[in-house]
């Protein structure tokens, strides 16, 4: 069992903290195989951004697929460029909030939709719309237990304690959100 | 041992400093840049030294020096500024200073794309600077193996007192897999590395003339010069010993893929894709790229294989004139290329099989 996940979206909406909160998880608290793989151009907040998560009972041979099982998208620009790499019945996420849904010109996969940037703004910090979309992503998927995927944001955010709270709600809705849709 | 989630680049430099590495001097380029700024973390914690040199020139010369003096030295960059550090190398290889160096290679010639590629195989294997100097080149293809290789690599440069170069591409060196590390030397195993080397090396000697060391990039007398020469060629001829190779599926596949580094990893994936489909496929990928695995080539069945696949992200092709010297005209070779930044699809490796399958 393998599953292809690329992450896409701006600079500066945590995209690759998404895929390596996602990819750490997974190294520590299970004995599956795990690569993470960042793809930028020049440009930092503002470019382009997107990174592939690959986890596998195997061993992995691509770090980056041809073909994504899973596709989280953030922002417009990145539906268009990476929605025709998602299989058939592959699971799209979408940050409905400024990805419009009938953008979406695919009847033969299955929407997940998150509002997080307005989720994001309601909870008060505008950054956490990447760990409201992982709560979504593994809410839905399972792919990994949930309880592992905090445990590493809670370690990852180790030096900077006051954060949790705000993380942990973020999380959360997120994985409620994720589960509502299965 | 428990696995941690690593970056190549830091994983390469975290090696780097268990094999008893205490000094790197490096230059910003992309995409390397994490292995110096791990190193710039790292060295202070255990005692070592970090430079970020002025330039890639000056960088390179800093190593050739520390290791003169007996360090456990190393330095990195990727593509262009490897070119700029060649005479430094040439100079190391033929004052016969042991010193480790990684190439994290993007797109080229010229600055290239920043993105992965591997346009270095004939830089990295066959002249990585002036004078016909040779070096093992090891080329890994998994996090795992990067910091396997560059741990080794440094036993490898002292005991040839010889440049060892690690060829990795954008894609190991930015990728993020999990690791199993080598044990950390103890302080007193790295002194004792260095103080093995006081034969030789720029450590304590008095200063007459007769007790000096000498570390010289070259001889004067020509006759001294063709004996190092000679005495260098003898110990390249005697890396057949350390060839790795992996060989998996070859026996009585029909089509063998040849690929190192990062399309060797994608290779292998595409012999699972084509065993699982009924389709005989195999991989060849030279772990070592110099010495180069010939040899190898020896135990394709040529009664049944259909052709030989050269994968690489390099156009032209590079790695398929070494193929083509260990096939030695017994099947016809191919190749699936990619180039500029492009990372190898396994859709296109699979079509270059099914290609050759129906012929």
């Amino acid at each position: 069992m393998e599953t292809n996940l690329c992450v896409a979206g701006f600079g500066g909406q945590g995209v690759m903290t998404l895929g390596k909160f996602l990819a750490d998880a997974t190294c520590n608290a299970t004995d599956k195989n795990v690569t993470f793989f960042p793809s930028y151009g020049a440009e930092q907040r503002g470019g382009t951004a997107n990174c592939f998560v690959v986890i596998s009972d195997g061993m992995i041979g691509a770090p980056l697929g041809d073909v994504m099982d899973d596709l989280i998208v953030m922002n417009g620009p990145s539906l268009a460029k990476f929605l025709p790499t998602l299989k058939q019945g592959g699971r799209l996420f979408i940050n409905s909030s400024i990805v419009d849904e009938k953008e979406v010109n695919r009847s033969d996969v299955k929407l997940i939709k998150a509002p997080v940037t307005e989720m994001a703004l309601e909870m008060g910090n505008a950054k956490v719309l990447n760990v409201i979309m992982l709560g979504v992503y593994i809410g839905y998927t399972e792919v990994v237990p949930a309880e592992v995927v905090w445990q590493t944001i809670e370690h990852k955010l180790g030096s900077k304690p006051k954060l949790l709270p705000l993380n942990k709600q973020a999380f959360e809705k997120g994985l409620e959100l994720g589960r509502s849709q299965k | 041992m428990a696995r941690v989630l690593m970056k190549g680049c830091e994983a390469i430099a975290e090696a780097a400093v268990r094999a008893g590495c205490r000094f790197f001097a490096g230059y910003p380029i992309t995409p390397q840049n994490e292995i110096p700024e791990y190193f710039s973390r790292r060295m202070p914690e255990v005692g070592g030294t970090f430079v970020q040199g002025e330039s890639e020139v000056a960088s390179v010369n800093m190593v050739y020096g520390a290791a003169s003096a007996g360090t456990r030295s190393m330095t990195s960059s990727s593509s262009p500024g490897i070119a700029l550090k060649s005479e430094g190398i040439s100079y190391a290889a033929a004052a016969r200073i042991p010193m480790v160096y990684a190439n994290i290679s993007r797109g080229g010639p010229g600055v290239g794309a920043i993105q992965p590629a591997q346009q270095d195989y004939f830089q990295a294997t066959k002249a990585s600077g002036n004078g016909g100097f040779e070096m093992m080149v090891l080329a890994p293809s998994t996090v795992q193996e990067a910091v396997d290789l560059t741990y080794k690599a440094f036993d490898y440069a002292d005991r040839d007192h010889n440049p060892v170069l690690i060829l990795a591409d954008g894609v190991i060196g930015t990728m993020m897999e999990p690791v199993e590390l080598p044990p950390m030397k103890s302080d007193e195993e790295v002194a004792a590395i260095k103080a093995a080397k006081a034969g030789w090396a720029c450590i304590g000697h008095k200063l007459d003339y007769a007790n000096r060391s000498w570390i010289q990039p070259g001889q004067w007398d020509t006759k001294k010069m063709q004996a190092e020469n000679e005495k260098a060629a003898a110990m390249y001829a005697s890396w057949e010993k350390d060839i790795q190779v992996e060989e998996y599926q070859v026996a009585d596949a029909e089509v063998v893929i040849a690929a190192y580094g990062i399309s060797g990893r994608i290779g292998k994936s595409v012999v699972d894709i084509c065993r699982a489909a009924g389709k005989k496929v195999g991989l060849i990928r030279p772990i070592t790229v110099h010495p180069f695995p010939y040899a190898a080539f020896d135990h394709i069945d040529y009664s049944v294989c259909k052709a030989v696949l050269d994968v690489e992200m390099s156009i032209p092709a590079q790695l398929v004139q070494d193929v083509r010297m260990a096939v030695k005209g017994r099947c016809p070779i191919e190749t699936c290329l990619c180039s500029g930044g492009n990372i190898m699809s396994r859709e296109a490796v699979l079509k270059a099989v099914d290609a050759i399958l129906a012929k």
